[in-house]
C-alpha cells in the first residue's frame, strides 16, 4: 500500500519505478511479417521478448508474428486467466524492466517514422534531453508511454525528460489554464496579437500579462504558479546549469506549436530559445502594433530574469499556494497543467501558435520538414500519456467550452482515428475481468481519477467506480494497492484478451475468399498471373492459425466454383451458369482448410492464369459472383476479395456506361458521383450482418462506375484499391504497385468481427462518422473486417456546455477477433484540455486534422448535394474562420489576410484540396478517378490522405548526408520540402514529387550530367527514356542515396506508390503541373490570388 | 346548418388527418428503436447479434420509407381540397409544409429506389435526430390541425 502520492493518480506523477515496466516489458511487438513499414524495429527487446517465460496461456503474444499459442484458449479461459498471479507463469507484464534504457531518446531518433527534422540531430545541449520525449509527436514508436517517469529521481541524467515534475506533482498541476510566470494565463490569453509579441526575444510590448486571467471556472484550483521554482528547483542541478532557467519550465510539451517547428523536436525548445534563436522561418516580429500601455511593464522581466524561476516567485503573489494545496479527490486531477506549462505557454506557446501571420506578405510558409501535429496544452504528465497523435488526433488540441464556442471559430470539431495502426509497441494485458466504467462501459484508462485506493472516477461520464479486488494487484511491480500504477492506467493504447463473457460464439477463423473476374478483358490484363504468383509466394504468410480456410470464385458470363476438398487428386472446377439464381453446388467443399488442401490449392493457383486463356467471353456477371460468395461465406464471416476489371453488364447488378467523356472538363457539375443502383449497398448491408467484408481490387482502363462497385467495400469496411490503365505489358508501373500492394494485403494483420466504438465525455456528442463501415447504432460501427490501413474520421458537436471541465476524454474501443481466433479489445484514450476563449480555440487548432476532415465533409458534400456546393463549402470554410479570427481574436485591424500561426496554412490545403482530383473542376478527369480519391480521402488515415491532398516536392540532385537519418544502417537524406510552385523549379535539378499514391521524379533539361550518370545511368538528358518507372540499381553514392530516399518513403505507407520519371516532354508532365498547387492554371486560381480572394470576402 | 363542401372537406380531413397522426406517431416510435440498441454493450458489439440489428434497421428503413409517399400525397391531398373549397386560410396554413415536402421529396439521395430513410447514413446521429425532430414537429403540427379542421367543421356545418 503504498499510497504516498496518490492524489496524483493518474500515475505520472507518482509512477515510480512502475512506468518504466509497463511501456516496454508488456509490449508485444507487432510487426506484420515481412513488412515494417513505419515501425522502427526495436532490436533491443527482440531478447526480452524471447526471454520473458512465454506461457502458453494469456500471454503477450506478439501479433504480427505470432508465437505459437493455443489459438482456441482464448475464449475458453481455464483458470489460469484468473487475474494476474504473480506466478512466473503469468508472463503478462512479466518482461524484465528495462531499468536504465530511456527508449526514447536513442531510438527515436533513428525510428523511420517522423521525419526528424535535421534540427534533432543538433538539438540545444541543455534542453534538448528535456524535452526529448514529452513532444514526439510523431514519434511511432510510442515513447510517450515508455518514457519512464520514475527514473528522474533515481536517476535524472538519463531521463533527462521529466524529472522533476514527479515529486510534487499533485496539486500542482492543477491549472487547466497554465500560468505564465508573467501571469499571463494561457487559456485567458489576453488579445493574442500581444502574446505573440512575447515570442520576441526582448520584444518591448512582449508578454501580455494577462491581468484578466484566470477566468478559470470550476474548480479549476487558483493559479498557482509559484509551484514553478519550488517543483524545480531540486532537480535543477541534474539538468546542469540554472541559466536556462526557463526550460525546465517548457518541458511540458507546449501547445500546438507553430508548424515552422521542425516535426521531431518538440517545439517548445525553440521557445525558449527565443532569444537567442530567431526562431522559425517566416516569423516576422515586424509588424507588431504597440502595445496598450497596460499590459507594457510586465514586459521587462521576462526578456531578462522572467524565466529565472526565482524571480517569478517573488513576483507571483501566489507563490507559495501550490505546495500545500491538495488536489481535491474528485478534483479533474489529470486537467491540471504544471506550472512548467504556464511558464511555457507565456513565452513561446501562445505567441507560436498565434502569432498573426499576414498571408499576403510571408510567402514561405511551408515549413521545410513535415508539419507535426501540434501538442495538445496539457500538463506534461498527462501529454506523455497522452494517445499518439498518429492514432487519435483531434482537429482542435483545445476544446471550447460551448457550442456556441464552437460556432464562433467556424472551425469543424472532429476526430482522426487510425485505430488499428501497426504499432510497434503495444502493452497486452489479459485479464480475467476487464475494468469498465458501470454506467458507460468505458475502459479504465490513465486519465481517470482515483478517490482513494478503492474507487476511481469515470473521466467520461463521472460516475464513481468500485476497483476490483485483482485490479488492486499491480503485476509489473508485484506489489498490492497500487491500482494506478497498473498498466491500463499507464497507457493510452493498450491491448486486452477479451475473455469469454465478449463471445457469444466461438470466435471466426480466418476465411479468405478470392472472386476473380476471368472475362477476355480480364485475361487480356494479365492480372490472373500476377496474383496467382503474389499468392503462391505468399500463401503460407496469411495470417490465420489451424482453421484457415480459403476458396475461390471466378467469374465471366458464368460463375466458376473450386473444389478443393482434400483427397482430389486435382482442384475440381464447377460452372454455374444459372446466374439469376444462384446457388451453391457443393456448398462443404468450396471453402477448403488452408492447411489440409494446401496443394490442391497451389495446384489450382498454377493453372489458373492458363486455364482461361483462350476466353472470348466479355461478359461479366459481377453481381451474381457477389452474390455466391456471399452465400459461401455466410455461415462463417470472413473476407472476400474481389478483383474485376469492367463494368459489370450482366445479370443482378449490371451497371451502364454513366461518363460522358466530353464532360470530363466541363466547368458545370459532375454528375453520377453517388451509385446508380442500390443493389451493391444492399448486398453491402448483407454481408456486413454476415461478418464478411468485401475488398475491391478494381484493374480496368474504361470507365467501370466506381461509384456503385464501391458501395460494396464501403458499408462492409472492405478498402478499394484502383489500377487505372492496368496492363501487364504496356503499364509495368501499375504492375509493380499491384504486386507490393497484393503482397501487402495478403499479409498484413487482420481482424474479424470487428465493432469499434468511440465514447466521449459527457457533453460531447459524435454525430457524423467516415470512412468503410455501417453505423450499427450511434456511436457504434461495425467492421465486419478492419484491417490496420484503414482511418476514420468522425465529427462531434457539444451538446452541453462544459463548463466545470478541464479536460475531456475521447476513447476508441476496437473488439475484433484475431486471426489466430482470440477474441481482443484494443483501446484508445485521448485526453483533450478545454478552453473558454476563442485564441485558445485557435491557438490549438490542427490545421492538418481541419483539412482532413473538411476534406471528408466536402465528400459526403458532393455526393448528397453537389460538387459545386462542396467547393464553395470549402472555400467558405476558409473565409469564415480567417473572419472569425480577425474579427474576433484580433483586437488591433491591419491590413492583410491574417491568420495565426497555427492556421497559416490552411488556405494553402484548401486550395490544395480545391485542386483534388476528388474536387477539381475545369480539368478533365476520370470520374472513376475522381470517385476514387474521394474514397481514399475518406479512408486513408490522416498522415496519407494529406500527401494526396499537398504533396511534397523535393530536390533530389543535391542529396547530402547533411541531417539524414540513420535507419536500419542505411542512410536516409533528408531534403527540405519545397513549396509546390513552378518557381521553386529549376532546370538544372531533379526534383521528385510525392503525392501518396504516386511519385515523380522531374528532370530539368539542364540537369547536372552527374545526376543523370549516376542515378539514372543515362549519359544525358535526351537519353533518358521516355517511359522510365525504376531507378536503376547503381553501385554509386547518389544513386544509392536518391534510392535509400525514395525507399524510405515508401517504406512509410501500406501502399506503394509508383514511381514515374519524367521528362520535359512526357506525358506526364501536365500532371506533374497539375500537382504544383500554388501556381495558376487555366481553370483555377493561383495560391496568391486565392488569397487575395479571400481576403475580399473577409472584408466584406 | 348547411352541409357544405368546404364542411365535407374538413369531415374527410379530419379523418385523414387522425391517420396522418398515427403515421407520425409511429415515425417517431420507429426512430426511438433506431436509436435504442441492445441494452448490453456486451451483447451490443456480439458478431451473432450483428445481422439480427442490420434486417432491424433496414425493415424499420423500408417501412419508413414506405410511409413517405402516402404521407406527402395525403397531405397535397388536404391542400387540394381546400383550395377547392376555397378555404384560403386553411390553405395557406397548410402550403409552408407542402412546400417542405417537396423540397424533401426532390432532394433525397439520388441513388435509384431510395426515398430518404437510407439505412446506411440513418445512424448518424445528426440525421437520426434531425428525423426525430422533423416527427415531433409534424406530430404537433397535425394535432394542432386536427382540432382547427374539428373546429372549422363544426363551423362551416352550424354557420348556415
Amino acid at each position: 500500500m503504498s499510497t504516498a502520492g496518490f492524489n496524483s493518480q493518474n500515475g505520472t506523477g507518482t509512477a515510480q519505478t512502475y512506468t518504466n515496466g509497463p511501456s516496454q516489458n508488456p509490449v508485444a511487438l507487432q510487426q506484420p511479417p515481412g513488412l515494417g513499414y513505419g515501425m522502427n524495429h526495436q532490436p533491443a527487446y527482440h531478447p526480452m521478448q524471447a526471454k520473458g517465460p512465454v506461457p502458453p496461456g494469456p500471454g503477450i503474444h506478439t501479433f504480427g508474428q505470432y508465437q505459437p499459442t493455443p489459438p482456441v484458449s482464448s475464449y475458453q479461459p481455464g483458470p489460469q486467466l484468473s487475474s494476474y498471479p504473480s506466478a512466473p507463469g503469468q508472463p503478462m507484464l512479466s518482461r524484465p524492466q528495462m531499468g536504465g534504457h530511456p527508449p526514447n531518446t536513442p531510438p527515436q531518433s533513428a525510428s523511420p517514422v517522423p521525419r526528424f527534422p535535421p534540427a534533432q540531430a543538433t538539438p540545444p545541449p541543455p534542453s534538448t534531453s528535456y524535452y526529448s520525449n514529452p513532444p514526439q509527436p510523431v514519434a511511432p514508436a510510442w515513447q510517450y508511454n515508455a518514457a519512464p517517469p520514475a527514473m528522474g529521481p533515481a536517476s535524472p541524467l538519463s531521463t533527462p525528460p521529466r524529472g522533476p515534475v514527479p515529486n510534487h506533482v499533485n496539486p500542482a498541476a492543477s491549472l487547466a489554464a497554465p500560468l505564465p510566470p508573467a501571469s499571463a494565463p494561457f487559456s485567458s490569453a489576453p488579445p493574442p496579437h500581444l502574446s505573440h509579441s512575447a515570442a520576441q526575444p526582448s520584444g518591448p510590448g512582449a508578454p501580455p500579462t494577462s491581468i484578466h486571467g484566470y477566468p478559470q471556472p470550476g474548480s479549476a484550483p487558483p493559479p498557482m504558479n509559484p509551484l514553478a521554482p519550488h517543483t524545480y528547483q531540486p532537480n535543477r542541478p541534474a539538468y546542469g546549469p540554472p541559466p536556462t532557467g526557463p526550460p525546465p519550465a517548457m518541458k511540458a510539451t507546449p501547445p500546438p506549436t507553430g508548424p515552422p517547428v521542425t516535426s521531431g523536436t518538440p517545439p517548445p525548445p525553440k521557445a525558449d530559445a527565443g532569444p537567442t534563436q530567431p526562431g522559425p522561418p517566416g516569423r516576422h516580429l515586424g509588424h507588431y502594433p504597440s502595445l496598450p500601455p497596460g499590459y507594457q511593464n510586465t514586459s521587462a522581466p521576462p526578456g531578462a530574469s522572467g524565466f529565472h524561476p526565482s524571480v517569478q516567485a517573488a513576483q507571483q503573489p501566489y507563490t507559495q499556494g501550490p505546495q500545500p494545496y491538495q488536489q481535491p479527490p474528485g478534483g479533474p486531477g489529470p486537467a491540471q497543467l504544471s506550472p512548467s506549462l504556464a511558464a511555457m505557454s507565456l513565452q513561446s506557446n501562445t505567441p507560436e501558435a498565434l502569432r498573426v501571420v499576414n498571408l499576403l506578405q510571408d510567402r514561405n510558409l511551408l515549413p521545410p520538414t513535415p508539419v507535426p501535429a501540434p501538442t495538445p496544452c496539457l500538463t506534461q504528465d498527462l501529454q506523455k500519456l497522452n494517445c499518439s497523435p498518429e492514432v487519435f488526433r483531434c482537429t482542435l488540441t483545445s476544446i471550447p467550452q460551448t457550442q456556441s464556442l464552437l460556432n464562433k471559430a467556424k472551425l469543424p470539431l472532429g476526430l482522426q482515428l487510425h485505430p488499428f495502426k501497426d504499432l510497434s509497441q503495444l502493452p497486452v494485458v489479459t485479464s480475467s475481468t476487464i475494468v469498465r466504467c458501470r454506467s458507460c462501459r468505458t475502459y479504465i484508462n490513465p486519465f481517470v481519477s482515483f478517490l482513494d485506493q478503492r474507487r476511481w472516477k469515470c473521466n467520461l461520464c463521472y460516475r464513481v467506480n468500485d476497483v476490483p479486488e485483482e485490479f488492486m494487484y499491480n503485476p509489473v511491480s508485484r506489489s498490492y494497492g497500487e491500482p494506478h500504477k497498473r498498466p491500463e492506467v499507464q497507457n493510452a493504447t493498450i491491448e486486452f484478451i477479451a475473455p469469454s463473457e465478449y463471445m457469444l460464439r466461438p470466435p471466426q477463423p480466418a476465411v479468405y475468399l478470392f472472386v476473380l473476374d476471368v472475362s477476355h478483358n480480364a485475361v487480356e490484363t494479365g492480372y490472373l498471373n500476377v496474383f496467382c504468383q503474389s499468392m503462391l509466394e505468399n500463401i503460407n504468410a496469411l495470417p490465420g492459425d489451424s482453421r484457415t480456410k480459403v476458396g475461390f470464385i471466378t467469374f465471366d458470363s458464368t460463375i466458376h466454383f473450386y473444389n478443393l476438398q482434400e483427397g482430389l487428386s486435382q482442384p475440381q472446377m464447377l460452372i454455374v451458369s444459372d446466374i439469376e439464381d444462384i446457388f451453391l453446388p457443393t456448398p462443404d467443399s468450396l471453402l477448403v482448410n488452408l492447411n489440409e488442401s494446401k496443394e490442391l490449392v497451389q495446384d489450382l493457383l498454377k493453372s489458373l492464369p492458363n486455364l482461361f486463356e483462350k476466353t472470348m467471353e466479355t461478359q461479366s456477371a459481377l453481381g451474381a459472383a457477389l452474390q455466391a460468395a456471399f452465400k459461401l461465406l455466410s455461415p462463417t464471416g470472413g473476407r472476400m476479395s474481389v478483383f474485376q476489371t469492367q463494368l459489370p453488364n450482366l445479370g443482378a447488378g449490371a451497371l451502364q456506361s454513366r461518363e460522358d467523356p466530353n464532360q470530363r472538363a466541363s466547368a458545370k457539375d459532375v454528375q453520377h458521383l453517388s451509385p446508380a443502383t442500390d443493389f451493391y449497398k444492399k448486398l453491402a448491408l448483407d454481408c456486413s450482418g454476415q461478418q464478411v467484408a468485401v475488398d475491391l481490387f478494381l484493374l480496368s482502363a474504361q470507365y467501370c462506375d466506381l461509384a456503385s462497385l464501391g458501395c460494396i467495400s464501403r458499408y462492409s469496411a472492405g478498402s478499394v484499391y484502383y489500377y487505372p490503365s492496368y496492363h501487364h505489358q504496356h503499364n509495368p508501373a501499375q504492375v509493380e504497385r499491384f504486386q507490393r500492394d497484393l503482397k501487402r494485403y495478403l499479409t498484413r494483420k487482420i481482424g474479424f468481427e470487428a465493432v469499434m466504438r468511440i465514447r466521449c465525455t459527457k457533453g460531447l456528442s459524435i454525430h457524423t462518422f467516415h470512412g468503410n463501415f455501417f453505423v450499427r447504432s450511434t456511436d457504434l460501427l461495425s467492421l465486419p473486417n478492419v484491417n490496420p490501413d484503414a482511418g476514420f474520421a468522425v465529427q462531434m458537436s457539444i451538446e452541453e456546455n462544459l463548463d466545470d471541465m478541464q479536460v475531456v476524454s475521447f476513447q476508441a474501443a476496437l473488439l475484433y477477433t484475431s486471426s489466430k481466433g482470440e477474441r481482443r479489445i484494443r483501446v484508445h484514450t485521448m485526453c483533450l484540455p478545454v478552453v473558454n476563449s476563442l485564441s485558445d480555440v485557435f491557438a490549438g487548432a490542427d490545421v492538418q486534422a481541419i483539412t482532413g476532415l473538411l476534406a471528408c465533409m466536402a465528400v459526403d458534400r458532393s455526393v448528397t448535394a453537389s460538387l459545386s456546393d462542396a467547393r464553395d463549402a470549402m472555400t467558405n470554410a476558409a473565409i469564415d474562420s480567417l473572419s472569425s479570427y480577425r474579427q474576433s481574436v484580433l483586437t488591433i485591424q491591419q491590413p492583410g489576410l491574417l491568420a495565426p500561426a497555427c492556421l497559416r496554412l490552411f488556405p494553402l490545403y484548401i486550395l490544395a484540396l480545391l485542386k483534388q482530383k476528388a474536387f477539381r473542376t475545369g480539368t478533365s478527369t476520370r470520374l472513376d478517378d475522381r470517385v476514387f480519391a474521394m474514397y481514399q480521402l475518406k479512408y486513408q488515415p490522416l498522415a496519407f490522405a494529406m500527401l494526396m491532398i499537398h504533396p511534397s516536392l523535393y530536390r533530389v540532385d543535391d542529396l547530402s548526408d547533411e541531417g539524414a537519418l540513420n535507419v536500419n544502417d542505411r542512410t536516409i537524406p533528408q531534403p527540405r520540402v519545397l513549396q509546390l510552385s513552378v518557381e521553386k523549379l529549376s532546370r538544372e535539378g531533379a526534383f521528385l514529387m510525392d503525392a501518396g499514391l504516386v511519385m515523380y521524379l522531374w528532370i530539368g533539361r539542364n540537369c547536372q550530367p552527374n545526376f543523370l550518370s549516376q542515378v539514372l545511368g543515362v549519359p544525358n538528358y535526351s537519353a533518358v527514356p521516355e517511359k522510365m518507372d525504376i531507378l536503376p540499381e547503381l553501385d554509386t553514392a547518389e544513386s544509392q542515396r536518391t534510392r535509400a530516399f525514395i525507399g524510405w518513403l515508401r517504406d512509410q505507407r501500406p501502399f506503394f506508390p509508383s514511381l514515374h520519371i519524367i521528362r520535359d516532354e512526357s506525358q506526364l508532365k501536365p500532371i506533374f503541373m497539375q500537382n504544383m498547387i500554388e501556381d495558376r492554371t487555366e481553370s483555377a486560381l493561383s495560391y496568391y490570388e486565392f488569397l487575395l480572394h479571400l481576403q475580399q470576402q473577409i472584408s466584406k | 346548418m348547411a352541409f357544405t363542401f368546404a364542411a365535407f372537406c374538413y369531415m374527410l380531413t379530419l379523418v385523414l388527418c387522425a391517420g396522418l397522426i398515427f403515421f407520425v406517431i409511429w415515425q417517431i416510435i420507429a426512430f426511438d428503436e433506431l436509436r435504442t440498441d441492445f441494452k448490453n454493450p456486451i451483447d451490443q458489439s456480439n458478431p451473432t447479434r450483428a445481422r439480427e440489428r442490420i434486417l432491424n434497421i433496414e425493415r424499420i428503413c423500408n417501412l419508413l420509407r414506405k410511409l413517405v409517399v402516402p404521407e406527402y400525397s395525403i397531405h397535397g391531398l388536404f391542400c387540394l381540397m381546400f383550395m377547392c373549397a376555397g378555404e384560403w386560410v386553411t390553405l395557406g396554413l397548410n402550403i409552408p409544409l407542402l412546400f417542405y415536402h417537396l423540397w424533401r421529396f426532390f432532394h433525397r439521395p439520388a441513388d435509384g429506389s431510395e426515398v430518404m430513410y437510407d439505412p446506411v447514413s440513418v445512424m448518424n446521429a445528426d440525421i437520426l435526430n434531425y428525423c426525430q425532430k422533423e416527427s415531433w414537429c409534424k406530430l404537433g403540427f397535425y394535432l394542432l390541425s386536427f382540432f382547427y379542421y374539428l373546429y372549422s367543421m363544426v363551423y362551416a356545418l352550424v354557420s348556415f
